[in-house]
């Protein structure tokens, strides 16, 4: 125990001494990989002979591209702008391991691998829905607050964003992201292993402001939230949360929401599984205890030994996971590969994110790229010599509590690794064949 | 108090709060009475405003009597007057439900089955149906009247809810074939799972942050 504290000191140490520089270079020097890299060095230091070689395709004179000679796509009057048509590949999908006989109660997934940064966009931003997507027109949306307040109210779209305005970057993630990969792989990607998962810039009125021009009765200690979706989705949430940053939300990454995504209005409660943020929100009843709604019990409640079920299960704990290398990947030959991935916590800020390309058995500490915001996706990244070998890479995050993201191994201690497993938070390893081929290998590192 | 003074209270108030968050890993941030962890962080910066905005415009609890249909399960407090049988549930449940749920609910061409299961959450393989996994008879008629059938929800009398709620039970071996479900009797309901939940006790795992020779 004594050497492990000890080491887990020693590796941040050793980095802060070598500040000056860069992230990549400095891992690359701390590599295993040491003398290969300065082979490397020395042979691009030598001369060009290496690179003459491998530009030999290129001794042709570069010809002047097409859309140099040519005039581009003329502006239209109005447009909403769409992604280039290159990139067509870049689409939510529906889970492709546990395959739904409808598709009304389903989800979507985000294509993590091929994000950059810390947003999803709109149109990737993962689905989960109980009965399909309303088309909800605002001018007559109603949303009301009542059951325990001193006056009970009603607010028009309009009304709502009339409010002081907040805009917080959070991450969103469903308690059931990873849940089809627990002690074996069953997923492909990093998209189907945790595409439940997105990253946004929420705007909306805080809910304490509405609650606190209702009046919200002493007595008053849960809060329920009801969608206007045909399933009129429903949970009981703690007046704590909802006094504390809970938002009412109309807008998310500088536009109003998708209807996807709950339209005209929502609830967000940051860091929280995200059902319990209610899409298309209508109603919300202040009461003196939980409803114990079908939402709140046999689903979205957790297997635990002895065959009992945790429930009201709500912080996302810390978690991270490689976007890129993922599984699906092939590494184009041995040499510098930034390793990136994405890591967040629904109990602070990413504190910290520690790189694995062992299988787990030595660690080293990650770069962690600003912004880092509280509940909110953090990216990092971590400088790669690929020496051409199998390697197994994995990634572990440790949030401002000092909260460690545990193995599978370390969570099936505790609790029943059985059916539809929520909060799988677990470390993910990828592995890398020596064609560069990369594969999921949960469970079985 | 000096200002000193004070400035010096609050920053030893900080610490000890930083303190209090670095000694309870993910645990930071309090819990609901209950127990329930809730991550909360700290305040964060709000405008500061001249007067507090009103917009919302008053409303009365009649108004909202056709949207205000929770019902609190464990009692059954919110259940509508009406009545609904065993045998007359089976007539709804072939005509809106069946083609979904499969004959006497056994599982059909969406959804499984909604029988069964009691007993099995001790093995290996969990069976969720309302009758193992509800801890509260109300959930069927909260959950039916608002989401089913999923086509043409909330379109369902509350005898017709009643109806089907007696006739779930029934087929789960947890009411008589000649029961008669409302809102005295639906609450009474004994369900198998009723102490099978515990209030979220994380964090239950505390990972250590090895960083060599770890395996």
């Amino acid at each position: 125990m004594t050497e492990k504290l000890t080491s887990s000191t020693a590796a941040p140490r050793s980095r802060k001494s070598r500040k000056h520089l860069p992230a990549e270079v400095d891992a690359q020097l701390e590599s295993q990989d040491r003398r290969r890299f300065l082979r490397g060095s020395a042979a691009i230091a030598g001369g060009v002979v290496a690179a003459g070689a491998a530009g030999a395709a290129a001794a042709q004179a570069l010809p002047i591209p097409d859309s140099n000679k040519s005039m581009g796509k003329a502006m239209p009057a109005t447009e909403y702008g769409m992604p280039s048509q290159f990139e067509k590949h870049v689409v939510r999908r529906r889970t492709d391991v546990f395959v739904n006989r409808q598709n009304w109660s389903d989800w979507s997934m985000t294509p993590l691998q091929h994000q950059p940064g810390i947003i999803t966009p709109n149109g990737l931003i993962f689905e989960r829905h109980h009965a399909g997507t309303p088309d909800i027109d605002p001018a007559k949306h109603r949303l009301v607050i009542h059951g325990m307040v001193k006056q009970p109210l009603m607010f028009s779209m309009d009304d709502l964003v009339r409010y002081p305005s907040v805009s917080r970057f959070h991450f969103h993630e469903c308690s059931g992201n990873g849940l089809t990969d627990w002690l074996k792989p069953a997923s492909k990607t990093v998209q189907q292993t945790h595409g439940l998962l997105s990253g946004c810039l929420w705007t909306g009125v805080l809910l304490s402001t509405l609650l606190e021009e209702a009046g919200v009765d002493p007595a008053g200690k849960w809060v329920i939230f009801e969608g206007a979706d045909g399933s009129a989705h429903t949970r009981s949430v703690p007046i704590e949360k909802c006094m504390d940053d809970t938002m009412i939300v109309y807008g998310m990454n500088g536009e109003r929401l998708r209807p996807e995504n709950g339209y005209p209005v929502r609830a967000v409660m940051p860091g929280w599984e995200g059902n319990v943020s209610v899409k298309w929100l209508r109603r919300i009843k202040v009461t003196d205890q939980p409803a114990h709604f079908r939402s709140e019990t046999a689903r979205y409640t957790d297997p635990m030994p002895d065959g009992k079920w945790r429930q009201f299960s709500m912080v996302m704990e810390c978690k991270s996971v490689i976007t890129n290398p993922s599984g699906g990947m092939v590494l184009k030959g041995p040499g510098f590969h930034e390793i990136t991935g994405l890591a967040w916590s629904g109990a602070g800020k990413v504190r910290h994110v520690d790189v694995s390309v062992d299988g787990g058995a030595n660690w080293r500490e990650a770069t962690l790229e600003e912004p880092i915001m509280d509940k909110s996706l953090t990216r990092f990244k971590f400088g790669w010599n690929w020496n051409g070998g199998p390697a197994t890479l994995m990634s572990r995050a440790v949030d401002s509590t000092g909260y460690v993201q545990p193995s599978v191994a370390e969570i099936q201690k505790v609790r029943a690794i059985v059916g539809f497993v929520q909060h799988h938070n677990a470390i993910q390893p990828w592995s890398v064949n020596a064609k560069g081929e990369v594969s999921n290998v949960i469970g079985q590192v | 108090m000096s200002s000193a003074k004070f400035k010096l209270l609050a920053v030893s108030v900080v610490g000890a709060l930083v303190l209090a968050a670095c000694a309870s890993p993910g645990g930071g941030g309090g819990h609901t009475k209950e127990g329930i962890p809730l991550g909360a962080t700290g305040p964060h910066p709000v405008q500061p405003l001249p007067d507090k905005p009103r917009f919302g415009q008053p409303v009365s609890e009649a108004q909202l009597a056709a949207w205000n249909i929770d019902i609190r399960t464990p009692d059954g407090k919110g259940l509508p007057a009406g009545r609904g049988s065993v045998s007359e549930g089976q007539k709804i449940y072939v005509a809106k439900c069946l083609a979904c749920h499969g004959e006497n609910a056994k599982g059909g061409s969406v959804y499984g089955a909604m029988v069964g299961g009691i007993g099995s959450f001790k093995t290996g393989t969990r069976v969720l149906t309302p009758g193992s996994m509800y801890p509260y008879a109300p959930i069927l008629f909260d959950y039916i009247r608002r989401s089913m059938p999923m086509d043409s929800p909330q379109s369902l009398t509350a005898n017709e809810v009643y109806a089907l709620s007696a006739y779930i039970l029934n087929l789960n071996g947890l009411v008589a074939a000649d029961a008669v479900m409302d809102q005295n009797s639906l609450p009474k309901v004994q369900m198998p799972n009723r102490d099978g939940f515990i209030v979220d006790n994380r964090p239950d795992v505390r990972a250590v942050r090895c960083m060599s020779n770890c395996k």
